[in-house]
């Protein structure tokens, strides 16, 4: 029937049609991404998948770059934070602000994150998700035995974790890769120094605010989360991490919101059987965001395709449907509540406070913040620092050394 | 008219074909991988080395930037690192594997029972990937799980064996898989020369009383000199492109404590958006075989002439 409409009107009318790279392939991803391509056919587009598994992206970073190079780059792909500038600026992207004003985008989406989709002040990029990183997970039963609650302060967390560490539980779950090591260091550093030295340190790589004594304060306390994690840590993967808060084997994790995936994919209950909290120290919403990008077609097929997917993708019902899948909150701001859990809700609420008091950040670890050779350079400095007996004082010689060499 | 004299023409055309295409058929066939061999080692030698010199990013840029990117990447303290872990991993996994391969050819040179048994037994872990045998010891090693957990079950509480998260040691773990790996192959190289040994010789000694020490010290291993070369070459070019034992093992961590220069090139290409600094590290990796190579290249056809 569709395909006897589109014979029928002839050639003059556009056939919407797209091809997706992405690298959404587990479980709950690629359930979320298929309610997007039924949303598109269901519009009269036609979707051509070309999903690329493994790496975090790795991978599909390769493939986009080898078929831009061969100039038949896919007409929609995945891609986010500073990347999406990177290649803006190389000038193959469309620009979505005729779908953007029609759509009400600037009124819909926070502040922050048009900053990342945005080039030159025009929208280059359409969000999909938000992730909060900031957040600190909990077994209730394991903290119970030692008589604790889910610290709110970097003080009491270390108050805390020693009392679990006597009673010979591990107070902190971590997979010691250079990106967890990242995402504890941005969450110390947002608790400790609050969310203006966040964005002066980490976003505006300032010298004086990565030489500052508070930088200093950061990595002490990094020295003391060291000796809270177990001595497997090493190589980990972050789901085996929740796994181990999940089973009663440690007691808190430090992690960004596709943890709960893992606990709400085992059978258990926010609130009963974990706990989700903002993490220790100031308030403040360190932002992780998935958002797609057009490259450049040839055809006006191609053109009414991506304008469609646009649309689709902000719209309130893919990114309601979407997050349920996904465990991460919407990135349009009217979008209802009460079908989410209460740690997408709580994840929502914080969304909107920190809107109103200015401490919504972008994330560092999360490729949102700087350009991957920085971001690089900061995980190298992190992690080394985390695993050997570095001073904080080195580290942050270091730091300032290695981001001045990667710019 | 003219069928009598025309008919034999293209008989004699056939044969000269057919001497034309046996004379060049070798060369025939062997233009195809020559040509492959030109544009995807020598063309793409040729284009990394070109794209070091430019100050390409996130796509690679076509103009001369100076060596700046090779200057950059010898600034880098993770460079430094990868370059020692080399020089660590490379010298003591080929001292080890030649070591433990030459003693366990020794030991089955012996004409023991079950010779072909145990001979596929150590042969066995060259029949594994690099990915395999990192994933095996990565759990072996692992302190929560592995032998330092399976030890401490057993009673001895204070065994310890957790190299692998500490960054001084890691790096060694990394020389217990690969020679577990490859001492195997070692020693399949020197037995069948071994047993190249001329035996006349050998009786001879031990009729003048020498013992089987001395016997091997001074007679056969000096005699299988030549598979010493051929092994050390084949570890050390094992031990430089190092990759995937290194992703399967340790990941490059703790931290980046056991990156080689090989996980370094793919960080800095594919993830960082620095082709220009991954191209000047897989040149300095080129020339760190072509130091490796040439002399060897050079030796043996020096050797060559000789015989």
């Amino acid at each position: 029937m569709m395909s006897a409409a589109a014979l029928s009107a002839g050639p003059a009318a556009a056939e919407p049609r797209v091809e997706v790279l992405h690298y959404w392939t587990s479980g709950g991803e690629s359930r979320a991404v298929a309610v997007l391509k039924q949303d598109f056919e269901a519009a009269g587009g036609t979707w051509k998948d070309a999903p690329v598994a493994g790496g975090g992206g790795d991978a599909a970073a390769t493939v986009l770059r080898s078929r831009a190079l061969a100039g038949v780059p896919p007409t929609v792909v995945q891609l986010k934070g500073p990347n999406i500038k990177d290649w803006a600026s190389e000038g193959v992207l469309v620009t979505l602000d005729d779908v953007a004003a029609a759509e009400h985008w600037d009124a819909l989406q926070p502040a922050a994150l048009q900053e990342v989709v945005k080039y030159q002040g025009h929208y280059v990029a359409v969000p999909v998700n938000i992730h909060k990183v900031n957040w600190i997970w909990a077994n209730p039963a394991v903290l119970a035995r030692v008589g604790a609650r889910v610290p709110q302060s970097w003080e009491e967390f270390n108050a805390t974790a020693d009392r679990l560490k006597a009673a010979g539980i591990v107070p902190l779950a971590h997979g010691g890769q250079p990106w967890q090591d990242a995402t504890l260091f941005e969450t110390v550093v947002l608790g400790i120094g609050g969310a203006d030295f966040f964005r002066r340190a980490l976003v505006g790589l300032d010298e004086a605010a990565l030489r500052s004594d508070t930088m200093i304060r950061v990595f002490d306390q990094m020295r003391r989360l060291r000796g809270y994690v177990d001595p497997g840590f090493s190589g980990r993967d972050w789901n085996l991490a929740t796994a181990m808060v999940m089973n009663g084997e440690a007691a808190m994790q430090i992690m960004g919101d596709w943890a709960k995936g893992e606990f709400l994919a085992a059978g258990r209950q926010p609130g009963r059987d974990f706990l989700c909290a903002h993490a220790p120290g100031a308030p403040g919403f360190i932002l992780n965001s998935d958002s797609f990008v057009m490259f450049k077609g040839r055809t006006p097929d191609q053109a009414a395709g991506q304008t469609l997917l646009a649309r689709l993708v902000f719209g309130p019902k893919f990114q309601e449907t979407f997050n349920l899948y996904k465990g991460s909150i919407p990135a349009r701001l009217d979008t209802p509540r009460d079908r989410f859990d209460v740690c997408a809700q709580q994840a929502m609420e914080d969304l909107k406070s920190s809107m109103e008091d200015r401490s919504l950040v972008p994330s560092m670890a999360h490729e949102i913040a700087v350009p991957g050779a920085v971001r690089g350079a900061i995980l190298d400095v992190v992690t080394e620092h985390f695993n050997t007996g570095m001073t904080s004082a080195q580290a942050v010689d270091r730091l300032v050394a290695t981001i001045g060499l990667a710019r | 008219m003219t069928g009598p004299t025309a008919d034999p023409a293209p008989d004699v055309r056939r044969t000269r074909w057919r001497m034309l295409l046996q004379r060049h058929m070798s060369k025939i066939v062997l233009a195809p991988s020559c040509a492959a061999i030109l544009l995807f080692v020598y063309g793409f030698v040729l284009w990394t080395t070109w794209i070091s010199v430019t100050p390409s990013r996130l796509l690679p840029v076509y103009e001369f930037a100076g060596f700046d990117a090779y200057v950059r990447l010898w600034q880098m303290g993770r460079w430094h690192i990868a370059m020692t872990n080399l020089i660590l991993f490379g010298g003591l996994f080929v001292l080890v594997s030649l070591a433990v391969g030459v003693l366990l050819a020794a030991l089955i040179d012996q004409r023991i029972r079950a010779e072909g048994l145990l001979r596929t037994i150590y042969l066995y872990p060259m029949a594994l990937s690099f990915i395999v045998t990192g994933t095996a010891w990565k759990w072996i090693l692992n302190p929560t799980i592995g032998i330092q957990q399976f030890v401490r079950d057993l009673g001895f509480e204070d065994f310890t064996l957790d190299w692998i998260v500490r960054h001084d040691l890691a790096v060694y773990t990394l020389v217990i898989a690969a020679v577990w790996q490859s001492s195997g192959f070692v020693m399949a190289l020197f037995l069948a020369a071994m047993r190249g040994v001329d035996g006349e010789i050998v009786k001879a000694a031990r009729l003048d009383g020498a013992s089987t020490a001395r016997i091997y010290w001074g007679i056969i291993l000096p005699a299988v000199r030549p598979v010493f070369f051929s092994a050390v070459v084949i570890l050390a070019h094992l031990a430089v492109k190092s990759y995937d034992l290194v992703v399967a093992l340790t990941g490059g961590g703790p931290g980046f404590a056991t990156d080689l220069p090989a996980t370094f090139m793919y960080e800095m290409t594919f993830r960082r958006n620095q082709i220009n600094v991954g191209a000047a590290s897989a040149i300095m990796m080129l020339a760190t075989v072509m130091a490796i190579i040439v002399p060897y290249l050079y030796s043996e056809l020096r050797g060559g002439k000789r015989v």
